[in-house]
């Protein structure tokens, strides 16, 4: 759990955190988004305290962050940022391995644990562990940036545009299995993006940011459905209704009985999808792979 | 030749005395640009004092800065020393300052934010990646200082350039021939050596 209250920090130029008020809880993801200056970035770093707060408290896992040494603080939360950051002097495994070695952990003990995190995403560690970085695809370089974050097990985890850097065709893919894992793992994840697609996709709850101050927290879908202002209705964009029914799949709307002609869309569809196939075919009911159909009213009807 | 074969020993003395000079004066430079370095990467003020002050330093030639350091010092091997010391100085503050400003803002993020103290960082992460600028630094000051360090013998600092000074005097060409002969090879030597281990 990462709770900030009435936390402030004033930068000479602007771009500050007024008063913050955050809760995350536990073994949920937090997305912050906002306008770039918006203070989204510094509010994740005054977390691990890269930034100090001018007033207010911190608290992690119930811990006063504030009163901890900032170095040992950093040492058990996980960091991620764009590219993973990685040391390009170093080997994959060396890189994952920096924070046990900081802590003080036995070879034997890093190693098993290098390859254990290296496999929990996705990468086969007798074919990555002695690879440079640069040897590296972004989204592999990525990926040890979140086995390196996960290596000494923290129960928090703080994400700065973590997937930026990836070729798009592949982020998508990513963001998933990595929100995935973070949510098997029940780690608390507090993730800057400047991407409402990518907020509204792996955040539990949505954080909107304007000019240092929080404008609204909500779950993704509450947010779309109900922003608190004209500033959040133009952030999150004109199509926020088709981006809300991307959150949901044709499982979760109520189904006909009744077939209907065409090309079957399995359940796991979202309803945006569903909606876009039948505004391309002209209809107004789809057959669904696992049975029945889905109608054009009961996909409004689900909102 | 039969000057050379004669000489021998004193051409080894010479050639000694030259190693002896640009490696003293190396590691004289190297312990104020290292630690100046690491604290001017890190002030901007600090930074452009140092760097504007070196720059200025090293357009000094050589033989004016050893003339310059004559009434302080006196002559002799001190003052060589000294001389070339403040004349390699700024080719390595300049190799360890961008060495370091070379080092990714995203990589120095990552360090901090996994904890490691200031002091781990500059030794596990920025020294080890402002290496091959610091090697590229070294390899500019050893030539500099192998040429720079004949210079010395003018103000009595010994080395391979009182072969010349003295063969010009004597109008010996084969003394000349044998000082200068052996500068080049020192110089060259030292090259390919530093060039092996920017490489490995």
């Amino acid at each position: 759990m990462i709770e900030l209250r009435g936390v402030t920090k004033a930068w000479p130029g602007g771009a500050g955190v007024q008063a913050l008020d955050l809760t995350v809880p536990e073994g949920t993801c937090c997305a912050l988004i906002g306008p770039s200056g918006c203070g989204k970035t510094t509010t994740l770093r005054l977390v691990n305290r890269l930034v100090e707060p001018d007033a207010g408290s911190i608290r992690i896992a119930g811990q006063d962050a504030l009163a901890q040494d900032p170095v040992q603080l950093r040492r058990g939360i996980g960091y991620v940022i764009q590219e993973g950051g990685l040391f390009p002097h170093r080997r994959v495994g060396a890189n994952v391995a920096v924070v046990p070695a900081l802590l003080g952990w036995d070879a034997a003990r890093t190693r098993a644990r290098v390859e254990e995190v290296l496999a929990l995403v996705g990468l086969d560690p007798a074919v990555y562990r002695d690879r440079w970085p640069h040897q590296l695809s972004g989204g592999e370089r990525q990926r040890v940036g979140v086995a390196r974050a996960l290596a000494a097990d923290p129960p928090v985890l703080l994400l700065d545009e973590p997937f930026g850097a990836v070729d798009p065709l592949r982020r998508a893919q990513l963001q998933e299995e990595v929100l995935a894992l973070l949510k098997r793992l029940r780690k608390t994840v507090l993730l800057v993006t400047h991407d409402v697609q990518e907020a509204v996709r792996l955040g539990d709850s949505v954080a909107l940011m304007r000019a240092g101050r929080l404008v609204q927290h909500a779950p993704p879908a509450a947010m779309l459905a109900r922003p608190a202002d004209g500033f959040a209705a133009d952030f999150l964009g004109a199509d926020r209704a088709l981006t809300r029914l991307g959150l949901f799949r044709i499982s979760d709307a109520a189904r006909d009985a009744a077939t209907v002609p065409g090309e079957a869309l399995p359940e796991a569809t979202t309803l945006r999808d569903a909606l876009s196939a039948m505004l391309e075919r002209g209809v107004r009911a789809l057959p669904v792979t696992e049975g029945g159909s889905l109608s054009l009213e009961a996909l409004l009807a689900s909102r | 030749m039969r000057w050379t074969w004669r000489n021998l020993d004193s051409i080894g003395a010479a050639l000694g005395e030259h190693v002896l000079l640009v490696g003293a004066a190396l590691l004289l430079a190297a312990a104020v640009a290292l630690p100046l370095g690491v604290l001017a990467a890190r002030r901007p003020v600090l930074r452009a004092a140092a760097m504007g002050g070196s720059a200025v330093l090293y357009s000094v030639p050589t033989l004016a800065l050893f003339a310059l350091l004559v009434p302080l010092l006196g002559l002799g091997f001190r003052a060589a020393l000294l001389a070339l010391a403040s004349y390699a100085m700024p080719v390595l503050l300049r190799a360890v300052v961008t060495g370091l400003e070379g080092v990714a803002p995203a990589v120095r993020d990552a360090a901090d934010g996994m904890g490691l103290t200031a002091r781990q960082k500059l030794w596990q992460v920025e020294l080890p990646l402002a290496l091959p600028s610091m090697l590229a630094g070294l390899r500019v000051a050893v030539a500099t200082l192998v040429s720079a360090a004949t210079v010395a013998a003018y103000i009595g600092g010994g080395g391979l350039g009182v072969l010349i000074l003295t063969g010009l005097d004597q109008g010996h060409t084969e003394k000349i021939l044998v000082g200068a002969t052996l500068v080049c090879a020192l110089a060259l030597a030292a090259d390919v050596a530093l060039r092996r281990m920017q490489r490995a």
